[in-house]
């Protein structure tokens, strides 16, 4: 079996701080406020994606038309790492490539759900009633437009990335079992070159009900993501965007003469049963695997804010008091499912960059080393699941 | 190439255990009598209101306490059953065992019946919608409900009860979905990560709305009358697929520790082959590449020739593009020989179990192997004239199978194809 060097040498990214690699790295670097919205959910903030010209990446209207917003931010994104990497409309090298997408559901039409309500309020025939208005008022495609595994079916659509199509679901967990996946499989040699990561938009009102049926979002506005324990409300502040790299192994990326932004040395993951075993320890001990002793120089964490959840993160951290911290949900949301190829994709560039943007939340983030050539990135889901990714410098 | 390892050096991969649940029955032997009797599983739907819908028929599975407790807690106990007779055959504890877990699961959104029973603790606080049922929620936690709609919480349980190893892949590949979770599992044992794997294809999804969406694609089988004669793949007649529920679970080991281990080593998974179509979102590729891709990648995977595979257990879900592009694919890869070569569809009994068809599906070539018979497609009374293949009409037929190949395509552009062979070499 061969062991390859698995490279990330595309990213793309959208989010509330803007589109692509360089406006992120300098929203960060600038210390701009983060872009909040807390009037269109109230009581919920969120933060709202950037205006984005569809077209620059899904140039038929009859696509954009076929996808909801989380498909078209993963579609958007996709190409933008596939742009990225030089590997856009690069017929051959797409149709061989494979593909991983971490993907929740699509939003639901609010008039219809709204209407339904409205009539099981004073029909009692409930069963005939739903039949009724489903059948009358759903739009056909939307069903598609909702469905799991078709951002990955929109991006073979609009990009021709046609290798293979898998799509994991699980929240958070799923975007660190998809990258997980994809670089075991190039590492080993089952694979050359895949697309692999998430999208989710947030800003959508059944979108939020997933969260806060377990009461998980902040209902008193932002605040930094290190201190919302004794804030109002789960402590979530989502946001929308999606992530996207482009991963190939060493050797397929130095013969195209590819940039590469950094190694992924290694994922560790785990899902321990937190109603019996301490998610600190288990934490904790993916770092320490990872290597936060020795030879990390930062750490981007994915925490999601959640009371509890990004206390026992937070209490893991501390036990590496030599490594900076940034916490990225604090500048621009939780992205679910989106997550973990985010942070990926910010220690990547950190890496690549050699130097750590500043802290996110002053208060709790040391300023770190002047030079990073390694980079932890973690997500911890709100619920279940945790993963841990090494970068290195190539 | 030891006698462990194939003709590309990887460890070979052995099905040591198997279950499964349809609407015939729970459990292989039930199911495999019923399958080989040409007897339909499909019928009348009893769960929901049928006003005003145009199919009024599913494969449902109503013979569980779940059945009417929704698509999550369903879909986790058919996973459940027949995860505990795979592993049970496999002669694995059920509590222990030691492997990860690959689930192919239906994506699930919070019921009506939750929705309206937010909507009631808020009913005298105004107009009804999204702001009211938000506000609901802020009134206390609704745990119950949170974990219906959790991608990963049916994994999570799974785990939990059968002690498997590590964080759980729940995948959604469309049609194929059963299909790829036994290539995830397949890959993970050639890359050495683990001795053994559990790879499960559920969905207990159906529901007024399920069916409703399928039903607005005109995907759907409207021949209500009879239920039993409605999905009837290869036919002339064929106006759509049935929806339908089950569960399939296979351990999968690598030979040389089965071998080691003492265990009883069902068939070989021999090879898996995938391949996207960039067409459609619902509609193939008109030259059939990517189908025919996905068919030949396998062979090459398994690294066997056309002409090595006996039988063939189709996607064959009765709608008329799906029967039609498959034909044109397997037609294209075996030549000739796709006229006399045994072709059966399974859906033509248990309806399109969806996201658990692949898995399912793979559990009954294995026992095709094994007992020597190949169910037949049934309702085949008006033979599609352009599609000119062996279906195994109407009865089963006993033969000597030593090699399956098994199709799954889906939705999205998905097409994934499993080979399975009685032995290593």
């Amino acid at each position: 079996m061969q062991n390859n060097t698995v490279v990330i040498t595309g990213i793309g990214l959208i989010s509330s701080l803007g589109e692509g690699v360089e406006a992120h790295w300098q929203a960060f670097s600038d210390k701009v406020e983060p872009r909040v919205d807390s009037e269109t959910f109230k009581p919920y903030t969120i933060h709202p994606l950037v205006e984005v010209d569809w077209n620059n990446q899904i140039p038929k209207r009859g696509d954009q038309r076929q996808m909801e917003t989380w498909q078209r931010i993963g579609t958007y994104t996709a190409g933008l790492a596939l742009q990225d990497a030089g590997i856009k409309d690069d017929e051959a090298l797409c149709a061989t490539m494979d593909m991983v997408v971490a993907a929740g559901g699509g939003e639901r039409d609010v008039t219809v759900d709204k209407q339904i309500l409205t009539e099981g309020r004073v029909r009692n025939d409930l069963g005939t009633m739903l039949n009724e208005k489903l059948t009358t008022e759903l739009r056909p495609t939307l069903f598609l437009a909702q469905l799991s595994n078709l951002l990955a079916g929109n991006i073979s659509i609009v990009h021709k990335v046609t290798g293979s199509s898998r799509t994991f679901m699980g929240e958070e967990g799923s975007g660190v079992s998809a990258i997980d996946t994809a670089v075991a499989r190039i590492r080993s040699g089952q694979s050359t070159h895949a697309l692999v990561g998430g999208a989710y938009n947030t800003e959508h009102p059944d979108m939020l009900l997933g969260y806060e049926l377990n009461g998980l979002l902040k209902t008193d506005g932002w605040a930094p993501l290190w201190q919302r324990e004794n804030g109002a409300g789960g402590g979530v502040v989502t946001g929308s965007g999606g992530a996207f790299l482009v991963l190939e192994s060493l050797d397929h990326a130095k013969k195209r003469g590819a940039r590469a932004y950094a190694a992924i040395d290694a994922v560790y993951s785990s899902q321990i049963r937190r109603s019996r075993e301490d998610l600190t320890e288990a934490v904790a001990g993916l770092l320490k695997a990872a290597g936060a002793a020795q030879a990390a120089d930062l750490i981007i964490s994915g925490a999601c804010g959640a009371k509890g959840i990004t206390a026992a993160e937070k209490a893991a951290l501390d036990r590496f008091p030599d490594v900076a911290v940034r916490g990225i949900a604090g500048k621009l949301g939780h992205l679910r499912e989106g997550q973990f190829s985010l942070v990926v994709a910010l220690a990547a560039l950190n890496v690549f960059k050699g130097t750590a943007f500043p802290p996110i939340d002053a208060d709790n983030e040391s300023v770190g080393p002047s030079q990073v050539r390694t980079a932890l990135a973690t997500t911890i889901g709100g619920s279940r699941g945790e993963g841990v990714a090494r970068l290195v410098s190539v | 190439m030891s006698q462990y390892t194939d003709h590309l050096g990887r460890p070979l991969v052995a099905i040591t255990g198997m279950g499964v649940v349809s609407s015939l029955g729970q459990g292989k032997e039930d199911n495999w009598a019923a399958l080989t009797s040409g007897t339909s599983g499909i019928h009348t739907i009893t769960r929901f209101a049928l006003d005003n819908l145009r199919t009024q028929i599913a494969g449902t599975v109503d013979f569980l306490e779940e059945s009417n407790q929704g698509a999550s807690a369903l879909s986790e106990k058919l996973a459940s059953l027949a995860a505990e007779e795979a592993v049970a055959q496999a002669g694995l504890p059920i509590g222990d065992f030691g492997g990860p877990l690959f689930l192919a699961a239906p994506p699930v959104e919070l019921e009506w019946r939750n929705r309206f029973a937010l909507d009631a603790l808020v009913k005298s606080e105004g107009e009804p919608g999204y702001d009211l049922l938000l506000a609901a929620c802020r009134r206390g936690p609704q745990v119950d409900m949170f974990n219906t709609i959790e991608f990963g919480y049916i994994a999570e349980c799974l785990a939990d009860k059968f002690g498997t190893r590590g964080l759980p892949v729940t995948l959604s590949t469309a049609c194929a979905s059963g299909a790829t979770a036994i290539q995830l599992g397949v890959e993970a044992i050639r890359r050495g990560e683990s001795d053994r794997v559990l790879s499960i294809g559920t969905d207990g999804s159906v529901s007024a709305e399920s069916l409703i969406r399928f039903s607005l694609l005109s995907a759907l089988s409207t021949q209500n009358e009879p239920a039993h004669k409605a999905a009837k793949p290869f036919s002339k007649d064929r106006d759509g697929f049935v929806m339908a529920e089950g569960s399939g679970a296979m351990v999968l080991e690598s030979l040389e520790s089965a071998v080691a281990r003492g265990a009883n080593v069902l068939g070989i998974m021999r090879g898996c082959g995938e391949k996207a179509d960039d067409f459609h979102r619902t509609r193939s590729k008109p030259d059939g590449s990517p189908a025919i891709g996905a068919v030949r990648a396998a062979l090459d995977d398994a690294g066997i020739k056309e002409d090595a595979i006996e039988y063939i257990n189709a996607h064959g879900t009765s709608t008329p593009e799906n029967d039609k592009m498959e034909y044109l694919a397997l037609s294209t890869v075996f030549g000739e020989r796709i006229s006399s070569m045994p072709v059966s569809s399974n859906k033509s009994m248990i309806g399109h179990t969806l996201t658990a068809a692949g898995a399912i599906e793979a559990v009954f070539s294995v026992l095709t192997i094994q007992t020597g018979t190949i169910p037949p497609t049934i309702n085949y009374d008006n033979p599609d004239p352009a599609i000119i293949m062996d279906v195994v009409p109407n009865v089963k037929r006993e033969a000597r199978v030593s090699s399956v190949l098994s199709s799954s395509f889906g939705f999205g552009g998905q097409n994934t194809c499993l080979v399975m062979t009685a032995e290593p070499n």
